[in-house]
């Protein structure tokens, strides 16, 4: 009974107003308002829309190459000595990451609703190319938002980024990452309401942005459910993934969360560790605020004053977290636990050299988490890790670790 | 049960019929608390009352300030770097009414710091400091429930914004709310002095006036008194801000600009800025 009962509160989140519990909603200016009305009531529409539906999963089998792998990584396994660990291969997608996923969903809304430029904020770069990449596939004007700092360190992503026609700016207030890229994309939004979608490219964001990069990217878990199913005869007993603003993580475990016995953990960025105060594990680290349209865990100050974070991968460099996650963190469904630079980085060359695999430094976090319990879990159990990206655009980050001039 | 709420100072309401009563219109002057510093945020307080500003609007200075163009968040980052905080915003606008200023105080401001500073007790504080109303910028009406209550009890005004995306259902969801005054964005965007006005402003104030029963004020962009004049047409006031911020971060970057005589000198091109601004609202 009350197995039921919980799945049913699950999927009914969020509320009508965008709230998963007492996260979440839409904490944006006036201007933008009528702007997030229109989105929601557009994904209301074609959300359940065949024509809609048979494009977004066209272009995710012919463009994207989905279904992505679920791949048993057997000297992985062996290496970590304990559970079986299979990988879900979103490295594998076009342009190297599970953010296609979602600019797929976002642009096919956006041509619906008549919008001709695109915006998008990046961190690592990856939902930058992801965003530039569907806007040069259906001929749309994009302009990309990144902090300097991050130009500096995933600079193969800003030349993909222009080679795939999309105009690059570079953001230089704050700490000059991702939630000010963040800052600026939402100023380029609020100037250019009339004629601009925003594709926001975490489960982060006001309402109804959350729900929408949620249902577009659950077709991981989706595809992950039926594989392990089929490759092992039952549901795993651990998901794991790491946890920036949340979507790849939420993409996998969203279709599982009414198979109870499915333990989930998110790994966030630990930096030079929690203690250290250098970090982005919001969660872990974190508490409850307010910041760029939702109510969620929020790495703060005393005075609500965003602080700056930390960490080895541009893309977890964020100091918010998606509202469900905070949900999820509240009521148990999810563990949420962390990893330093240095494990991180260790997991990095671990999966390079026994399964010729280059993660990306995000990815890596997962990993090295994974390794961790899949030993305590032990034999005869199964964990899925979602290896969301490819680690190409941080091979210069690695070099300079390495001490290696490339 | 209905909660009573305790006898309304009503400073706003009361100046906007003074002012309708002169024929005149309202100036409203933005600054950001703690830029360059409290000490001097607070002789520029008083010098605006002094030369003509009807209404102060305080900014408390937040880390990631969404709404705002380049001048209000380098502002923003300088009030910090000063080391402002919301309670310490709170007590400058009570040394400001133990110096005698009367004129309204609206503390402005995004949701996170008075958030975590918690609602109750922010509105408690405000009032007790001498504010008047208070207006956040992401803060639209679906998620202000909690906060209305809080400044209700206190007898605060809530100010919010209405903007040319605002349709006919977005004013008269705000119009069941607000008090005070209703501050109209004339511009889709940031903060930020611009060369022109929108044009088709007066039609759009004429739009909201329709759905509002409650004085408007007119901002964003607006850095001259001939914008001034021209904004305030069909409207009851005008905010002016960063364009006062401007004189602020001018002076702020010259050298010696900690000095005494620097700071009067800021503090008086302030004024002459603003009596300016003033004489054409009259």
């Amino acid at each position: 009974m009350s197995k039921k009962k919980n799945y049913a509160a699950n999927v009914k989140m969020p509320d009508k107003f965008g709230h998963y519990g007492e996260y979440g909603g839409r904490y944006i200016s006036e201007t933008l308002m009528p702007a997030v009305i229109e989105l929601e009531q557009a994904y209301k529409k074609y959300k359940n829309d065949a024509a809609f539906k048979k494009e977004f999963r066209y272009y995710l089998s012919q463009y994207v190459g989905r279904p992505t792998p679920l791949y048993l990584a057997e000297r992985l396994t062996k290496a970590a000595g304990g559970a079986d660990i299979y990988l879900k291969r979103e490295d594998l997608c076009h342009t190297g990451a599970h953010k296609v996923n979602n600019t797929i969903g976002q642009i096919l809304l956006a041509r619906r609703m008549g919008k001709k430029r695109i915006i998008a904020e990046t961190g690592a770069g990856q939902h930058g190319v992801a965003t530039a990449t569907v806007a040069a596939l259906f001929g749309l004007e994009c302009e990309i938002y990144m902090g300097s700092e991050d130009i500096v360190r995933q600079a193969p992503n800003v030349l993909r980024m222009k080679l795939l026609g999309a105009k690059v700016n570079s953001v230089e207030s704050g700490s000059k990452t991702l939630k000010d890229a963040m800052n600026e994309a939402i100023r380029d939004w609020v100037t250019n309401i009339y004629n601009t979608f925003y594709i926001i490219g975490s489960v982060a964001g006001p309402h109804p942005y959350p729900m929408i990069v949620r249902d577009f990217q659950a077709v991981i878990g989706q595809e992950a459910r039926k594989d392990i199913l089929k490759a092992t005869g039952k549901l795993p007993d651990l998901l794991v993934a790491c946890v920036g603003g949340g979507s790849n993580a939420m993409g996998l475990f969203y279709p599982f969360l009414s198979d109870e016995k499915v333990k989930m953990t998110g790994v966030e960025a630990a930096g030079h560790g929690i203690k250290s105060g250098k970090h982005a594990a919001t969660i872990t680290g974190g508490t409850v605020g307010v910041l760029h349209g939702s109510k969620s865990y929020l790495l703060q100050d005393k005075q609500g004053q965003i602080i700056h974070t930390h960490s080895i991968s541009a893309g977890l460099d964020y100091p918010g977290v998606g509202p469900e996650h905070s949900y999820f963190h509240d009521t148990g469904r999810v563990e949420y636990t962390s990893i330093t630079d240095k494990e991180a980085l260790t997991a990095f060359k671990l999966l390079c050299k026994t399964e010729g695999i280059i993660p990306a430094l995000e990815s890596s976090h997962a990993i090295a988490y994974g390794v961790k319990a899949a030993k305590k879990l032990g034999k005869g159990r199964v964990m899925i890790i979602n290896l969301s990206g490819r680690g190409d655009k941080d091979l210069s980050t690695v070099a300079d670790l390495m001490g290696v001039k490339i | 049960m209905k909660k009573i709420a305790p006898a309304k100072v009503a400073r706003i309401e009361a100046l906007f019929a003074e002012l309708k009563g002169r024929k005149e219109k309202a100036l409203i002057t933005f600054i950001t608390a703690g830029d360059p510093d409290l000490p001097t945020t607070k002789k520029i307080i008083l010098e605006l009352a002094d030369k003509g500003a009807d209404i102060i609007e305080l900014g408390i200075p937040f880390s990631d300030p969404m709404a705002d163009g380049p001048t209000i968040q380098m502002a923003s980052e300088r009030a910090l770097a000063s080391g402002t905080t919301t309670g310490k915003v709170l007590s400058l606008v009570k040394e400001v009414r133990g110096e005698g200023c009367t004129a309204p105080v609206v503390l402005f401001g995004y949701y996170n710091p008075i958030f975590v500073y918690g609602l109750k007790r922010f509105a408690k504080d405000a009032r007790r400091a001498g504010a008047d109303g208070v207006l956040i910028v992401d803060l639209p009406p679906e998620e202000s429930g909690d906060f209305k209550d809080a400044l209700e009890s206190e007898g605060l005004d809530f100010v919010y914004l209405l903007t040319p995306t605002s349709d006919a259902s977005r004013i008269k969801l705000v119009a069941g709310r607000a008090s005070g005054f209703v501050y109209y964005v004339s511009v889709a965007g940031v903060t930020g002095v611009r060369k022109k006005l929108a044009t088709s402003l007066q039609a759009a104030v004429r739009r909201v006036k329709a759905g509002v029963d409650l004085p408007v004020g007119v901002g964003f962009g607006i850095s001259s008194p001939e914008q001034a004049r021209a904004a305030a047409k069909g409207a009851e006031g005008v905010i002016v801000g960063s364009a006062i911020v401007n004189i602020i971060a001018k002076h702020g970057a010259k050298r010696n600009s900690t000095s005494k005589v620097a700071r009067q000198k800021m503090v008086a091109e302030v004024g002459r800025f603003v009596k300016g601004l003033k004489a054409a609202l009259r």
